[in-house]
């Protein structure tokens, strides 16, 4: 398989799933402002988690949810629309790799997020939009699952959006971090629904009450969303299905040894400590540098010196 | 559908009818057929064919229309037919031309004999855009320069077929032409039992063993690549379709690198892997910033290094369009005359050539009853054509025929012949053109029938898919014998 294929199938991967993951993150935290119309910081903790306030500031004067959800739908470069149409353009550029109702349905995705998204500024319209971009991704998703031979290209794939899925899961995780060490900010009370939040944006509320039988606490659902090997959000899982595709790929030497030391590095923490010793901020973020340097591994393993400038902007 | 308001003139050979309304030989089929419709039948027929187009994704691409820059492909229904025992002689005919071509442009970028006997002048060369100098010296593999040609026919007012021209450089349509005949096979099934349709669907196994042929490293399995220049070229549908059908890799420039030892390489995820044989289908001055265009970034710098070495085989070779030209155009038949000792099987359309004192006399007198084309260039672009323009694009065409007369040839205006078209409520004449193509490796082939080009207008001779053209599925059928055929 060319090195350039593989590459747009990667990032194929990343984007159909960073745009399921801002869809799923405006909406939870939308939510979240009708529970806690006081906490103030909440529309910047979301340009927190997408990495990209200096872009956010030399566009926006204030932080406000108009500014903010304007920003991560409409943004030329961090937004939901931005993530949905690279994912358009990696597929068609490897039209004859991809199942062809793989291209329609991302086709579709991108029309559909052109002509609606406007309707999602307003609280009214946006948990419709939101929805209907979810479930677009989903059936994408679902569909490469069904109508795919699991060769290269589908391994490829499946890093990008298993990496992406790792990413923003820590993000998240990094957030509900930095609101706990502002006590000005939210209140003791507020902490039990802080944690709920931060699992329903991933989805993950239902399998955590299955799975972790104790009231929701900060430390089982760092320790959850950290190392549940079964959960698909969770970086242990997300890190074992990387280290699975990476393993069936020739040369794969480094990327499986920088794989294997994320592993190890989040079995061997101890969540309790962490977060006693308000340590957990510092944890994340060198869980973060080493997905980072997993994509710089797979990038210079596979891909060659192909460097799409557009592309790389929007790796954190 | 009755055919009796399908009109048919002196001046204008029709395909399907005589002008005393009766159907030609091998016709019948295709007249009865046509009758025994209605136009509803015919209509839910096209309905079908439009869906095929749409579930298939054949589409095509227009220059700088923005966003929406796929379109569908325009096709008609009814098929071209034309008799095996005519085509053979035409089959023989393009063999003919691309051979003489071959040995021609082999001979100008080497010994030049064809000049030293003042056969074609001397600036001939010079002075045509297609001709690189970088090329001076360079045996390809089987002396073979364009092993790709597509050659358009068009047929006049006495049913004579002409050539109207030579597509050696990057000529495109082939997929349309194996697309068109899906299409057919799905919409008219039954006509396929009524006639003995000559297959066509082995083109890409053709152009694989031809560029399999040209391999610098003789083996079972040689890398073929495709070259394309990328998703917004117009026909980047085709490049994919062909790689996909040969089972080879289509690379853009920057999968391709030339490495230390002169080879090609192309960056796979499994590494560099060695490339033997690239189909490119970019321009000459796109291909090696080293050599030609500098900015270009469609290219691989390099590659003319590579293939000069003989490390790699492109196809077509680089400055194979010095034949492309116009006005090397008119010298094809000495050019069959000089190299095979034969006579030209197919004629060209008589052309004056403008840089000849005399002819560009004539041509200035006579300009209203000419077309007068541009010598370089493809696609119907800059066309003039007597009998429609204005007097200001008259006067115009003058003045650029006056300055510099080597860039234009004119031709007598040919009454493209016409063949039966669906079109609003009707079945109506059309004018078509026919482009068939050519492969010569270590063996040569023509393709069972081409790409028919039709010009959707009433009256038009304007065929190109980029100025409103349609296609037709082409048939070639074996004559039966006892049948009226």
């Amino acid at each position: 398989m060319l090195a350039r294929v593989g590459e747009r199938m990667y990032w194929f991967g990343r984007y159909v799933e960073r745009a399921e993951n801002m869809a799923r993150l405006i909406s939870v935290n939308t939510n979240l402002v009708l529970d806690l119309p006081k906490v103030k910081h909440i529309w910047g903790s979301m340009i927190d988690i997408t990495g990209s306030p200096s872009e956010f500031n030399q566009r926006y004067q204030r932080v406000d949810e108009r500014n903010v959800i304007k920003f991560l739908l409409e943004d030329d470069n961090a937004s939901l629309s931005a993530a949905v149409r690279r994912a358009r353009e990696n597929a068609r550029t490897t039209r004859e790799i991809i199942p062809a109702e793989a291209f329609e349905r991302v086709n579709e995705l991108h029309l559909y997020v052109k002509k609606n998204v406007d309707k999602a500024l307003r609280r009214e319209g946006r948990h419709r939009f939101l929805a209907d971009v979810m479930n677009l991704c989903h059936q994408l998703t679902g569909l490469l699952a069904g109508n795919m031979s699991g060769d290269t290209a589908y391994n490829f794939i499946k890093i990008g959006r298993n990496l992406e899925r790792a990413d923003m899961t820590t993000r998240i995780l990094d957030v509900g971090c930095l609101h706990l060490m502002q006590p000005d900010t939210v209140v003791a009370e507020y902490e039990n629904i802080l944690w709920m939040n931060v699992l329903r944006s991933l989805t993950a509320y239902q399998m955590y009450r299955q799975h972790v039988h104790d009231r929701v606490n900060g430390e089982d659902v760092v320790d959850f969303l950290l190392r549940d090997m079964k959960f698909p959000r969770a970086v242990g899982h997300c890190l074992g299905e990387v280290y699975e595709c990476c393993a069936q790929l020739p040369r794969q030497d480094a990327t499986v040894r920088a794989i294997s030391h994320a592993q190890r590095v989040i079995a061997g923490c101890d969540v309790a400590a962490l977060l006693n010793s308000a340590k957990l901020h510092e944890f994340i973020d060198d869980v973060q540098l080493d997905l980072a340097e997993i994509h710089r591994s797979v990038r210079d393993t596979w891909f060659g010196a192909q460097v799409v400038v557009e592309q790389e902007q929007t790796q954190a | 559908m009755d055919l009796k308001s399908y009109k048919t003139s002196a001046d204008i050979y029709d395909e399907l009818l005589t002008t005393q309304k009766r159907a030609r030989p091998g016709m019948g089929q295709l007249v009865n057929f046509l009758k025994r419709s209605s136009l509803r039948e015919l209509n839910e027929r096209r309905r079908n064919a439009e869906l095929a187009i749409t579930t298939l994704g054949i589409s095509f691409t227009v220059y700088s229309e923005g966003d929406n820059i796929d379109r569908e492909w325009p096709f008609d229904i009814i098929p071209r037919v034309i008799r095996q025992r005519e085509w053979e002689r035409i089959q023989q005919g393009l063999t003919q031309r691309l051979t003489a071509l071959n040995l021609f442009i082999n001979d100008v970028y080497n010994d030049g004999k064809i000049i030293k006997d003042k056969k074609v002048p001397t600036d001939l060369l010079r002075s045509s855009r297609n001709f690189r100098k970088e090329c001076i010296g360079m045996q390809p593999v089987l002396g073979v320069w364009a092993h790709i040609c597509g050659t358009d026919l068009i047929r006049d007012a006495d049913g004579t077929v002409y050539v109207l021209e030579d597509n050696l450089r990057v000529p495109s349509g082939v997929s349309y032409m194996l697309e068109n005949r899906n299409i057919s096979k799905r919409v008219l099934p039954e006509l396929f039992e009524e006639y003995h349709i000559l297959p066509m669907d082995d083109y890409p196994t053709q152009l694989f063993d031809t560029l399999s042929s040209i391999s610098p490293r003789p083996k079972d399995f040689p890398e073929v690549v495709v070259l394309t220049p990328g998703i917004y070229n117009s026909a980047y549908f085709e490049h994919s379709f062909l790689a996909q059908r040969m089972g080879a890799e289509l690379v853009e420039g920057q999968d391709l690198v030339v490495g230390d030892d002169d080879c090609v390489y192309m960056k796979t995820v499994e590494g560099l892997s060695r490339v033997d044989v690239i189909y490119r289908r970019i321009d000459d001055l796109f291909l090696d910033p080293e050599v030609f265009n500098k900015d270009s970034v469609l290219g691989v710098p390099g590659l003319m290094r590579a293939w000069k070495k003989g490390n790699v085989a492109l196809a077509n070779a680089p400055g194979a369009g010095v034949a492309d030209d116009k006005v090397v155009y008119t010298y094809v038949p000495e050019m069959i005359r000089y190299y095979l000792g034969e006579d030209p099987i197919l004629p060209n359309v008589p052309s004056y050539m403008c840089s000849d004192k005399t002819q560009l006399d004539h041509v200035l007198k006579n300009i209203e009853n000419l077309v007068v084309k541009p010598a370089n260039e493809s696609g119907g672009y800059g066309m003039y054509i007597g009998p429609r323009e204005s007097k200001r694009r008259t006067a115009e065409m003058k003045r650029l025929l006056k300055a510099n007369p080597r860039n234009y040839i004119a031709q007598p205006i040919i009454s493209l012949s016409t063949v039966p078209t669906l079109c609003d409520n009707n079945i109506e004449p059309r004018h078509v053109d026919l482009r068939p193509f050519i492969l010569q490796g270590d063996r040569s082939f023509v393709t069972a029938g081409g790409l028919t080009r039709v010009a959707l207008v009433r009256g038009s001779l304007v065929v190109n898919s980029s100025q409103g053209g349609g296609s037709k599925d082409t048939w070639i059928v074996a004559d039966t014998p006892g049948g009226d055929s």
